[in-house]
């Protein structure tokens, strides 16, 4: 048995024995956003792991965590690779830092999430909204769903938030 | 007894020159080999043992990498006519070549074996695609893949481009320099009779180029070929009585990594790559610094790529990449140029192993290009440098070979003149 789903044309799965994975993603299937904080140094971690990669304990507990931050950096794909993804180009693949542990445990280090720039459903975002992000833009989580137990976290514009003039953008167009 | 509280576990200093690059030998490069990787590897192989002046029985240990898309040692060893003592195929791509030329030599140092044949064999074009596309972009996405192949975050460029776009933000690089790693790699092709593309290109070929994911444009991406590669160690002591005078290895590292391997980008800065960390090891195993090499060959998965790594390993200040691969430094004539044979940009795409041949050839002063071959049998090579001509570097003594696998991890290698 597996938690599974069909994406875009993508089959995803997540098999039961892969504990860690299957967690965040029944959360993320509740549209609720935990990662694992580490029982012992109580730092956050992203992606799941199976032991805390700054005191190397094994024990941590699923924390909620708030959706929000900035772009850190950014990739326009223009030729995709993936079938899945030929007739949603141009799309972007976004490196957002998190307001939540951003310069800890070292200044550089941040919960730096990945996903696609989304519409609020959570649907790959067009071609004028790709024009508007780079980094620097504030951005707020939603959720793609996939199937039972599994939805994947995506990124959309805050639009409460205050974004800046202008973003930081590749020059060429 | 106990072990010593502190054990420096990089590569001793006394085994600077101990060891040497006897042999090099390649296959055609082409797009479209109608053969299987068995036979390329056999081809490159044989073509290493006849270069280096071996018998196929001399080899003795054997080192392979890939991505589960090539044949294996097994093979090989029957197919050239040899037993082995010791063999090796391991997973990986680029920064694998050093970093197995340090394990042969750790192999020998250990007495495992005498001489050590490492290959690369790969239909990197018409089997498995090194882009990405074909079988492997539509693999089923499970487990741990779901925080990357199901954004559409799968291909090498796509993997890598969050780095390179954050190298232009923080330092202000510019397309048009970057693009100059192309224009300058393509300049030293148009003078190496196998580079598959031999074409100049010009800093406006390159940034008129399709997009493919920003800030990538097509020239900016290396090529997709079929071909294998293989090189010779065994100790300088045995290099001596054998046909050219070997180039001696000064110093490896690798595979050295940023932390946080299990996705890097957790740990910044993001435009900082593993030879931040491989240049503390390297330099100090090999005895010289940025400053004593004659010629790199910094890996050029990407015209970034070379940029990042030849940055991180101190040859420019950090962030300065741009003006360093733009200056004409690193082209032919210049003083320190970089991939003289075109390498994956324009040569042929190996993972790695045809910019370490390069550098053995050109420390033998004797690199394979148009110039005309004296009564002596060698090569009279004429140092200009216009397209179609001569592209040995004149007098030099010590090359650096800098790997790439990803943003966070490196091999590299020194090697001087021998003699």
């Amino acid at each position: 048995m597996s938690v599974q789903g069909e994406y875009m044309g993508m089959n995803l799965t997540v098999d039961d024995l892969d504990h860690e994975n299957v967690d965040y993603f029944r959360y993320c299937a509740a549209h609720d956003f935990h990662l694992q904080k580490c029982d012992e140094c109580s730092l956050l971690r992203y992606p799941p792991t199976t032991g805390c990669p700054w005191c190397s304990s094994p024990k941590s507990t699923w924390t909620k965590v708030e959706g929000k931050g900035a772009v850190h950096s950014y990739s326009e794909v223009h030729h995709a690779i993936q079938p899945a993804f030929k007739g949603k180009t141009p799309y972007m693949i976004l490196l957002v830092d998190l307001d939540t542990q951003k310069g800890q445990p070292t200044p550089d280090e941040a919960l730096r999430v990945v996903a696609n720039l989304a519409m609020p459903d959570g649907q790959l975002a067009p071609p004028e909204l790709v024009k508007q992000v780079g980094i620097g833009t504030r951005l707020r989580m939603v959720f793609a769903d996939v199937g039972p137990g599994l939805a994947i976290p995506q990124w959309t514009i805050d639009e409460t938030a205050a974004q800046p003039e202008k973003p930081w953008r590749y020059p060429q167009e | 007894m106990p072990l010593p509280a502190e054990t420096d576990v990089t590569t001793p200093k006394y085994l600077r020159d101990k060891y040497a690059i006897v042999g090099v030998g390649e296959t055609t490069y082409t797009r479209g080999s109608d053969k299987t990787t068995r036979a390329l590897g056999t081809w490159a192989l044989r073509n290493a043992i006849a270069d280096a002046g071996l018998k196929a029985s001399d080899i003795d240990g054997m080192l392979s990498y890939s991505g589960n898309d090539s044949t294996s040692a097994t093979f090989m060893a029957g197919d050239i006519g040899t037993r082995l003592n010791f063999y090796m195929d391991c997973i990986g791509g680029g920064s694998s070549t050093e970093a197995l030329i340090g394990i042969a030599i750790g192999v020998m140092e250990a007495g495992l074996c005498k001489c050590v044949a490492i290959f690369r064999a790969m239909n990197g074009f018409s089997q498995v695609r090194i882009g990405g596309t074909g079988a492997r972009s539509a693999a089923p996405v499970n487990g741990d893949m779901l925080h990357n192949r199901a954004y559409g975050w799968q291909s090498a460029g796509q993997m890598f481009s969050p780095t390179f776009m954050r190298h232009m933000h923080d330092y202000g690089t510019k397309p048009e320099q970057v693009a100059m790693v192309k224009v300058v790699h393509s300049e030293h092709a148009s003078n190496n009779p196998k580079a598959y593309y031999k074409k100049r290109y010009t800093v406006d070929d390159v940034l008129s180029s399709r997009i493919i994911c920003k800030p990538l444009h097509l020239l900016d991406c290396c090529v997709e070929t079929d071909n294998a590669t293989a090189i010779i160690i065994t100790s300088a002591q045995r290099a001596k009585d054998l046909k050219h005078t070997a180039p001696l290895i000064r110093g490896i590292v690798g595979r050295c990594s940023k932390p946080r391997m299990d996705m890097h980008y957790q740990h910044g800065p993001i435009s900082r790559v593993g030879g931040y960390y491989a240049k503390d090891i390297l330099w100090p195993n090999a005895g010289v610094g940025p400053e004593d090499v004659d010629a790199t060959g910094a890996y050029d998965a990407f015209t970034f790529t070379s940029m990042l790594q030849l940055e991180d390993y101190g040859f420019c200040k950090k962030g300065e990449g741009g003006d360093y691969v733009s200056s004409g430094i690193t082209r032919l004539g210049g003083r320190r140029p970089n991939n003289t044979s075109g390498g994956h940009l324009c040569e042929g795409y190996t993972h790695g192993m045809n910019m370490v041949i390069e550098n053995v050839r050109q420390l033998r002063h004797d690199v394979d290009d148009s110039c005309p071959i004296g009564p002596d049998g060698k090569r009279q090579h004429t140092y200009d440098y216009r397209e179609g001509g001569c592209r040995q570097v004149k007098g030099i003594e010590v090359t650096a070979n800098l790997g790439w696998a990803n943003p966070m991890t490196t091999s590299a290698m020194v090697m001087r003149r021998g003699g």
